[in-house]
């Protein structure tokens, strides 16, 4: 079976890499699911979730911020300022910080850690749904 | 004990606690060459991949971009000097401090007016104390920079960037760092970031590695001019951040060599001491056994004459 090889990269780190059967991405027109084959994109992420389905193991999600993707010949390149695997998520603090970021002024930046902490918050209830079934 | 002994002893020990401090330092900084080298590392993979899908875009866009077209008069250009925060770094700062003047220098004789933005406590110090005037500045952090620290920096420099020459803008974007080659080369470098220069040399760069290979041809979301415009800032912030990676690298490598001559060279000044110590003492002992021959000779003499 053909499958395709993924690599998220943040600034500072490799977040995940490895080979997946398909990945699912958020971009400014919409979500773009990508197969083995796929014609080669350039695309903007939005702030958002990835969600990666490997050939071996449980489907991986990744809250990412400020990111773009990059695909061709079968090797996809996400890259992003920030990347986090949802399990890594701290999910009672990205809510704390979610509820003290709506509760200040609206200030550009109080908007963008509510964006930020939405993702996270996102990232890991879409992980946890992937565990029940 | 005499005096001068005394003397000797009390330096001996003065040196000896610098010593320990200097030494000290030393490892201190030794571990965190490491660490910080682990982080330029890691930070490579980030910037190979983004240098790549810029020149992508620019293959398949328009390449006059805002951002990588060079204004056609230059009166104004931003220097950005990456300094330490802390000093006993040998010649770490002063060395990014001297690149800088010559640069300004050298930006005046073409007519240009140079911008200063400084980041590191000793670059601000040296301006401040000269009175000169400093567009920005960012201390605290030059030992451990993070993504977020170079893009403050970045925001505020591209944001002055956007503004026209008059409202206080600039046309310009110098970057002097210091390039960590290995744990005992390091070399300050002068780098424009803007307008970029990127466009023909990481096409070579790219053609070079990846060897003719031609790049696919991209489906562009939303279109290559938007992929462009939000990637080429990411580009400066990137840049800037590698930078300060490699400036802190280098810093603590400064330091490490910096305090371990101070070290050596206490070593060597607690060798001669200790050896003026043991002449002193020496001298002592001879001038109380020559005392005690003269006393007991005049004795002898004293009892013999009567």
């Amino acid at each position: 079976m053909s499958e395709l090889h993924v690599s998220v990269v943040a600034v500072d780190r490799n977040v995940w890499s490895g080979a997946a059967k398909s990945i699912v991405a958020k971009t400014p027109e919409g979500e773009i699911g990508i197969l083995p084959g796929h014609e080669p994109v350039l695309s903007l992420l939005v702030n958002g979730v990835v969600r990666i389905e490997p050939v071996e193991g449980s489907k991986v999600v990744i809250a990412v911020h400020g990111g773009f993707l990059a695909f061709d010949s079968n090797e996809c390149r996400v890259l992003a300022e920030v990347a986090e695997l949802a399990g890594d998520i701290d999910v009672a603090r990205a809510e704390a910080a979610l509820a003290k970021a709506k509760a200040g002024e609206e200030t550009p930046e109080a908007l963008a850690a509510i964006h930020r902490a939405e993702t996270r918050v996102k990232a890991a209830a879409t992980l946890s749904a992937a565990g029940m079934h | 004990m005499g005096a001068q002994l005394r003397v000797y002893r009390r330096r001996i020990k003065s040196v000896q606690a610098t010593k320990k401090i200097t030494k000290a330092m030393e490892l201190i900084a030794s571990s965190r060459i490491v660490k910080a080298q682990q982080r330029v590392d890691a930070s490579l993979p980030y910037t190979q991949e983004l240098l790549r899908a810029i020149s992508a875009a620019v293959s398949h866009g328009n390449s006059k971009h805002p951002l990588a077209t060079p204004p056609e008069v230059r009166k104004r250009a931003a220097v950005i000097l990456l300094t330490a925060d802390r000093g006993l770094a040998g010649a770490y700062s002063s060395a990014v401090i001297k690149e800088g003047e010559g640069l300004n220098a050298l930006l005046r004789e073409e007519g240009v007016e140079p911008v200063a933005y400084l980041v590191g406590r000793k670059g601000v110090g040296y301006y401040k104390f000269r009175e000169r005037k400093i567009a920005g500045s960012w201390t605290g952090f030059t030992d451990q920079p993070t993504y977020e620290h170079a893009k403050e920096v970045a925001q505020a420099v591209l944001a002055d960037f956007a503004k026209s020459t008059e409202e206080g803008g600039v046309d310009e974007i110098h970057l002097i760092y210091t390039h960590f080659i290995n744990m005992g080369v390091q070399e300050v470098r002068v780098r424009r970031i803007l307008p970029v220069e990127i466009i023909e040399a990481t096409k070579e760069e790219a053609a070079e590695k990846l060897e003719t290979k031609v790049f696919p041809l991209y489906d562009f979301e939303p279109s290559p001019e938007a992929v462009l415009d939000a990637l080429l800032p990411r580009y400066v912030e990137n840049m800037v951040y590698t930078a300060m990676l490699l400036g802190a690298a280098s810093e603590h490598a400064a330091r490490r060599r910096a305090m371990k001559s101070a070290s050596d060279n206490a070593e060597e000044l607690i060798k001669s001491l200790a050896r003026q110590a043991n002449q002193a003492r020496q001298a002592e002992i001879t001038q109380e056994i020559s005392e005690i021959v003269g006393g007991a000779d005049a004795l002898s003499s004293a009892s013999s004459g009567s």
